[in-house]
């Protein structure tokens, strides 16, 4: 395509129409979080598990979000529960959009019995609502935070399964996978170099549009006791110690904050990227 | 049509042996020992117990026959029984169901009313300020965490300004009403008891609130959608023409169409309702089924999680059901194909 291109001269100086306001906004708060997981090590902040002033102070100069009920810094916790949230909704995204990838282009690929039996069980796994499902998993296992990773691997990846499904069942049939099966490719030929390439971008709208849903329920999932365990800087887990010091308001306020910024953030970037690649939404 | 109906009530047996089925996996998966989920920790140096228990839950058998005892129990509705509260855990959860009931229905008559409004403004408006604003107020609905903006608005409301009572569903100096129906609300109107009905209402309010602005986004996105679809079609151009009022055409023309498609939103809704009531009746000590699970999640009391998780997972698939029967009613073009 880039040979057909305008010219530079007459090429329009604006952003992309997909690029709007929020989508920006968008794209900060999660570069926001993202350098702030990988370098808060080096921030110039309180340590997030020693004490560091004294207890339950509101905010002011010395501790922007005040400090909490053991004099730990509620800023300083907030920013360091970013690599726990982040890493652990990659985790969780990433294992449940391979699996269910996989599982939903076999089943749409191969069809028939292993198609029926494949989606019987897409149909059952999402007939759970996800908190409970998630609960019930992780309190069988044995509540933390690995537990809890795996439970919300099994909710999710059914939406993958059924998604890949649709897509490898509408792509199988056009004309360039009749070829390259006429050409004599092989089944994993056809379906690796000629559907799933064609296939990833609603995947990909759903996993950005997820993430966010994943850090709340990971969060929901600490804040009832499954989680992460007491010290850690979890924002669900602070959360839950700032219902104990309810007076205390923002205890609990920093890491509100953060989970609301963060679903909110890729929210508007899986907007963004539904403009961007889903013909339809025109 | 018929067709229809028919094959996603049929499918439904087997989806239901298939919740069972995975609650069965689930509970085997119990730290090594299905035992664990059915004997609390205290009760295992009781051989009685232990005995009784393994014969119950034929545990003593092979796996197949376990499996076989397992949904003949929870056929006849025996879900084990709660280690915490001593009492069976079908027996629980009918007796919490009508909290959950009433602050569920509170929030979804906000959320569904204010989301149409909200949708209805939004795409009237299309593209203006007043569209952005709604659709980023209903999209805050559902990206905050109800357990934060729960104790939040609690402080806010409660503590500060004094409007709303504290936590839990009635003043601890009122004794709840006789039980009918076991909504408070209802059962202090049919007791003729005004003051306890205010109280009772002004218990639900925030809660409620809580809850319903969590599908508030969703029930917005869909009316706003589903309405940009209709304002665009011949007869609103005709009615407009016959010089009919914006809010006539708005309302009766529009709206009455554009919530056909909405109706879905029921489904939709479940799921958020779900997990929203989990957490909202956590913070709230609202005594339902959320914070039963909870309270069962936190003290790793397994028939009770299994319990709500299998009545959960069953009330989820008959509402869908329920829903795609309605539209199935309500739109001509999936009853025709």
């Amino acid at each position: 395509m880039a040979d057909v291109a305008a010219p530079s001269s007459i090429r329009t100086r604006r952003l992309p129409a997909w690029l709007k306001l929020p989508v920006l906004v968008g794209i900060a708060i999660i570069v926001f979080w993202i350098v702030a997981s990988l370098s808060i090590d080096l921030w110039p902040i309180y340590d997030p598990i020693d004490m560091v002033g004294r207890r339950l102070q509101p905010p002011s100069a010395d501790h922007w979000f005040g400090t909490d009920a053991l004099g730990r810094d509620v800023l300083s916790r907030t920013l360091h529960g970013a690599r726990f949230s982040l890493m652990m909704s990659c985790a969780v995204i990433i294992c449940a959009v391979l699996i269910g990838s996989a599982i939903g282009a076999i089943a749409g690929y191969v069809g028939g019995i292993v198609d029926g039996a494949l989606m019987r069980l897409v149909d059952i796994t999402l007939s759970f609502p996800p908190i409970l499902l998630a609960m019930a998993v992780t309190a069988a296992m044995g509540p933390g935070l690995q537990n809890a990773a795996l439970a919300m691997i099994i909710v999710w990846w059914p939406v993958y399964a059924r998604l890949m499904r649709g897509q490898v069942l509408s792509i199988r049939s056009r004309e360039h996978v009749e070829a390259a099966t006429a050409a004599g490719a092989s089944h994993a030929r056809t379906l690796i170099k000629h559907i799933l390439p064609l296939s990833w971008s609603p995947i990909l709208i759903n996993a950005t549009m997820d993430f966010g849903q994943v850090v709340l329920l990971t969060a929901s999932l600490s804040f009832i006791g499954l989680g992460a365990s007491p010290p850690t800087p979890e924002w669900g887990s602070m959360i839950s110690e700032g219902a104990i010091h309810f007076y205390q308001w923002w205890i609990c306020s920093g890491p509100g904050v953060a989970i609301l910024s963060v679903v909110l953030g890729f929210n508007f970037l899986g907007d963004g990227l539904r403009d961007l690649l889903d013909p339809r939404s025109k | 049509m018929t067709r229809y109906i028919v094959r996603r009530l049929l499918s439904l047996p087997l989806l239901l042996l298939g919740i069972v089925s995975i609650a069965f996996l689930i509970s085997h998966f119990t730290q090594g020992d299905p035992l664990s989920s059915i004997v609390s920790e205290r009760q295992m140096d009781d051989e009685q117990a232990v005995a009784a228990a393994k014969a119950r839950w034929g545990l003593d058998k092979s796996l197949p026959e376990q499996y076989l005892v397992y949904v003949g129990n929870l056929l006849t509705g025996d879900l084990g029984i709660s280690f915490r509260t001593k009492q069976p855990v079908s027996q629980d959860l009918l007796e919490r169901l009508p909290a959950t009931l009433e602050l569920v229905i509170a929030a979804m008559l906000f959320g569904s009313l204010t989301g149409i409004a909200l949708g209805v403004v939004a795409a009237r408006f299309r593209d203006r300020a007043a569209d952005h604003a709604a659709r980023l107020w209903a999209l805050t609905g559902s990206s905050t965490p109800v357990f934060w903006s729960g104790l939040i608005l609690l402080y806010i409301f409660s503590v500060k300004l004094g409007w709303v009572p504290g936590p839990g569903r009635l003043d601890a100096r009122m004794s709840p009403p006789d039980g009918i129906t076991g909504f408070l609300t209802i059962d202090a109107l049919l007791a003729g008891d005004t003051a306890l009905f205010w109280d009772a209402v002004h218990h639900l309010i925030l809660p409620a609130l809580v809850l319903g602005w969590t599908v508030m986004g969703i029930v917005s996105r869909l009316v706003r959608a589903s309405m940009l679809d209709v304002l665009n079609q011949d007869y609103i151009v005709a009615a407009r023409a016959r010089g009919a009022g914006e809010l006539r055409v708005l309302l009766n023309h529009a709206l009455r169409n554009a919530l056909v498609p909405t109706l879905t939103i029921i489904g939709f809704t479940f799921a958020y309702l779900i997990t929203g009531a989990v957490l909202t009746e956590a913070i709230f000590s609202w005594t339902g089924i959320g914070s039963y699970a909870v309270d069962a999640a936190r003290g790793l009391d397994y028939p009770a999680i299994m319990g709500v998780t299998i009545v959960g997972g069953a009330a989820f698939l008959l509402t869908n059901l329920m829903t795609d029967i309605a539209y199935a009613f309500a739109d001509p073009r999936i009853r025709l194909s």
